[in-house]
């Protein structure tokens, strides 16, 4: 069994983290009637005394790292129900924040906190038997999650090159009242292609509509229909926290793809997919590491046994637009790659059943015609007879990435708040520049796949043997 | 004789099982004192408690599924694993080959060894072995062909018969075509046979023969444990007199065709059917000496190069075989497996012609000219048996 470290940095990031916490406590206490600490929980959490099976949950702590440039969210976790779960060593916080500057995050606090987020790292590193995995979680728009949090990300990759680096970044929209936002994604974007081993990008709009799409369809529930009204998706009843934020609907969205990414590597299943199939199996190539997460069901249905249409619905709202979690059409870009994680009493018939059947409203790229790599894992999350996540690589992310280099390049030619960021010590102009170009040159590649959409690629020319 | 038989990754372990149960119940339900004895030997060692334990050795990168297959076995009440047999990891081959091939293999060699060496000491008189592994994944494909090439190193005189298992051609693993070429030409040139079953069609078989609505991979690796132990519970030949003495995976596929030069004649243009080189029916239950076995040796079904009485072999068990009043095991080698072949090996020359994921596979040790090597490999058997005539 292998361990993972989250990595949370910033009010985003460490809210998300929180809801996660929160979330996999609930998962872990529905699974294990016992209260006997077991392999499954140590994926993420480790017993007090040390790693022994069989123990009674004394003290369980989550393998995590909470880092924040200003003290409010990270002292309202301490102040919350999860106070006893986390303790000051793997916390690291500064008053001040990062003023929205990613400059400021990268590199002033990136430099003076070096040595003390390698410490903090290596302590939950050593702490882990068989480390596979960091999730780093952070928002892009800011400056401490964008900023420390890709300069986290590198010093990930500097100190445990062998270890999986799987980022969910949450992108600002359109309409974020940050304004520098297009400076600190872009830039931060550049960090992502380079250091990270697969990036699960999120958009806050899609959770935004998913929530508000959940609720709809909840208050119109009349009495004896089989919506209940709080989808376990976004609620966190069952949970520690007692009470909801806001916000924490959406997080909660969040916080469940990561559980259900890393659920057939906790629990047992018929077809069992690890972290490190992710990365081997859906980046084809080195730089197009950005995978589109779509979860089903967002409804909690009272009725636990489901037949086989709803089923086979839950495949299909899979591919469709409204369970993303960014705003993206898949179908009508291309894919080169898609995952299917499937949890709860699924069988590999309904599973292929679903495959051919979804399959001839799928682009998929000409070398990859049969791109699936699925997964199957017997334990459902709570609430839900079976869920699904895909998470796919396709090129639906270019239009995302173009309408974010266009933000940042109204900005760009006009210089404007240049000067908050070239004020920062190391901070030159040509990291601008070269952020841009990175982007572009990314774009480029996926625009590259794009071209042969059209265009019917006939099978390359086999080798041919000397009779 | 006995076998030893070495589980190799998820599916490996699951259908190990699987058979394990099989030929266990088979042995243990039928009223033949010889067969049962003769079947428990070959898989099973008796502990000084009296309690059956299975000739095996499982391996896996990651606990999970041999933690299950044990305890699986143990619940049955009849049979179980050795306690001490089996070897994992923590992390898994990650889907990749050529980790589980160049890093993971060479890693674990020694401790491998000494498992299989344990369970051979066990036997009375070795046979051989039989690696059980599927070609899609990393452990099974890749540290299975490891493993395979240390069997032949440790023991060039036993036999090594390979179970692989296929995966769905719509896609289980996305690599899995890379993984299925790279192991499938390695160990072409290692084994002495390899024993193939399709999840494809071992999932119409479920669905179109035995009616079953929701297929679980349980009830998959059911059909391939009952097809396989059907192959491998002891038999008859005329030449064995009346004892079940004939070698348990002695299956001599090694055919020579003659120099291309030579005239050919033929007796039957039989276009539709899939040229054999040579036929292995085994035949169980009742009626098997009265059977009419006069179709398989059509010369029509059979290459021209080779007579059809010293192409078709035949096995007989009076004893019924798992439960079946009658059953018939058919083992061909034929161009039955061209077409899946080839669809394997274009798909992943398709994608290789992109350079689609190599940087995963050159990271953890083989080059682009090894790829090519087994493409060239599997280019040459592809056209050998498309050749037939």
């Amino acid at each position: 069994m292998t361990q993972s470290v989250v990595v949370q940095v910033g009010q985003c990031g460490n809210q998300v983290g929180c809801r996660f916490w929160d979330l996999a406590l609930r998962e872990h206490a529905h699974v294990n009637k016992r209260g006997l600490y077991d392999e499954a929980l140590s994926s993420f959490f480790r017993n007090y005394e040390g790693i022994c099976w069989g123990h009674i949950l004394t003290y369980l702590h989550p393998q995590a790292v909470l880092i924040d440039m200003e003290e409010g969210v990270v002292h309202g976790i301490l102040q919350g129900p999860l106070r006893e779960v986390f303790d000051s060593t793997q916390l690291l916080t500064d008053v001040s924040g990062s003023g929205n500057n990613w400059a400021v995050g990268n590199l002033m606090y990136g430099s003076a906190y070096r040595d003390s987020i390698v410490n903090k790292l290596r302590k939950a590193a050593e702490h882990c038997d068989c480390l596979q995995c960091f999730f780093l979680i952070h928002s892009m728009g800011g400056g401490t999650g964008s900023g420390l949090g890709t300069r986290v990300l590198s010093l990930l990759e500097e100190e445990f090159p062998d270890v999986c680096r799987i980022v969910t970044a949450m992108y600002p929209s359109a309409e974020d009242d940050v304004i520098t936002s297009p400076y600190n994604s872009v830039l931060a974007m550049r960090e992502l292609t380079e250091h990270a081993d697969c990036v699960l990008p999120v958009e806050n709009q899609s959770l935004v509509d998913i929530v508000n799409k959940i609720s709809l369809m909840s208050h119109d529930a009349k009495p004896g229909c089989v919506l209940k009204k709080e989808s376990t998706v976004t609620s966190g009843q069952g949970g520690v926290s007692p009470t909801e934020r806001p916000f924490d609907a959406m997080n909660n969205i969040v916080a469940n793809l990561l559980l259900n990414i890393t659920s057939s590597s906790r629990f047992d299943g018929s077809l069992n997919m690890d972290l490190n199939e992710i990365a081997n199996n859906l980046v084809p190539f080195p730089r197009l590491h950005y995978l589109v997460p779509s979860l089903t069901p967002l409804y909690t249905l009272a009725d636990v046994n489901i037949p086989t249409r709803r089923l086979d619905q839950m495949f299909s709202d899979a591919f469709s637009k409204e369970h993303q979690l960014i705003r993206a059409d898949p179908k009508h870009s291309l894919y080169l790659a898609c995952a299917l994680m499937v949890r709860g009493n699924v069988q590999v018939s309904d599973l292929r059943r679903n495959i051919e059947r979804l399959r001839p409203s799928l682009p998929f790229v000409s070398w990859n015609q049969e791109g699936w790599k699925t997964g199957l894992c017997s334990v459902p999350p709570v609430g839900h007879a079976h869920s699904l996540l895909a998470l796919a690589n396709n090129t639906c992310v270019k239009p995302t990435f173009m309408e974010l280099r266009d933000r940042f390049t109204k900005l760009y030619k006009k210089k404007a708040h240049l000067h908050h960021y070239l004020h920062v010590d190391g901070m030159e102009q040509s990291a601008f520049s070269e952020a841009l170009s990175s982007l572009s040159a990314l774009i480029e590649e996926y625009h590259h796949l794009d071209a042969t959409k059209a265009r019917l690629i006939p099978d390359a020319p086999r080798l041919s043997i000397a009779r | 004789m006995s076998v030893v038989t070495v589980q190799l990754g998820q599916c490996g372990n699951q259908v190990g099982q699987e058979l394990f149960d099989v030929m266990c119940s088979d042995a243990r339900d039928v009223h033949r004192k010889t067969y049962s004895a003769v079947s428990c030997e070959r898989f099973f060692r008796q502990t000084t408690q009296g309690a059956l334990e299975a000739r095996a050795v499982l391996i896996d990168m990651e606990p999970k599924v041999i933690n299950h297959s044990m305890s699986k076995a143990a619940k049955s009440g009849r049979w179980r694993y050795g306690e001490t047999s089996h070897f994992s990891q923590k992390q898994g081959s990650g889907n990749n080959w050529a980790n589980g091939y160049c890093v993971l293999g060479p890693r674990h060699r020694d401790a491998v060894e000494e498992l299989v060496r344990r369970e051979v000491e066990h036997c009375d008189m070795l046979a051989g072995f039989i690696p059980i592994m599927s070609v899609a994944g990393g452990t099974g494909s890749g540290v299975g062909t490891f493993i395979t090439q240390c069997l032949r190193d440790v023991y060039p005189s036993s036999f090594v018969l390979n179970h692989l298992t296929w995966p769905y051609g719509t896609g289980e693993v996305i690599v899995q075509n890379y993984n299925s070429v790279l192991t499938l030409a390695h160990l072409y040139q290692l084994s002495d046979a390899i024993l193939v079953h399709e999840n494809d069609i071992v999932h119409k078989i479920c669905s179109q023969l035995l009616k079953i609505k929701q297929i679980s991979f349980s009830d998959i690796n059911r059909v391939i444990a009952h097809q396989l132990g059907g192959v491998l519970q002891p038999t008859l030949t005329p030449a064995s007199c009346g004892a079940y003495s004939r070698h348990p995976i002695g299956i001599d596929w090694q055919v020579c065709p003659p120099p291309a030069s030579a005239g050919r004649s033929r007796s039957l243009s039989a276009g539709s059917f899939n040229t054999s080189l040579a036929n292995l029916l085994i035949l169980r239950g009742k009626d098997v000496y009265s059977a009419e076995t006069g179709g398989f040796e059509d010369p029509a079904i059979y290459t021209s190069w080779l007579p059809p009485d010293e192409a078709l072999s035949l096995w007989k068990s009076p004893v019924p075989f798992n439960k079946y009043e009658k059953s018939a095991t058919l083992v061909s080698n034929s161009q039955a497996l061209l077409r899946p072949l080839d669809d394997m090996v274009r798909k992943a020359w398709n994608m290789f012609a992109s350079r689609a994921y190599i940087h995963q596979y050159v990271k953890f040790g083989i080059s682009e000219e090894d790829f090519l090597d087994s493409f060239t490999s599997l280019e040459q058997v592809i056209s050998s048996y498309s050749e037939l005539q």
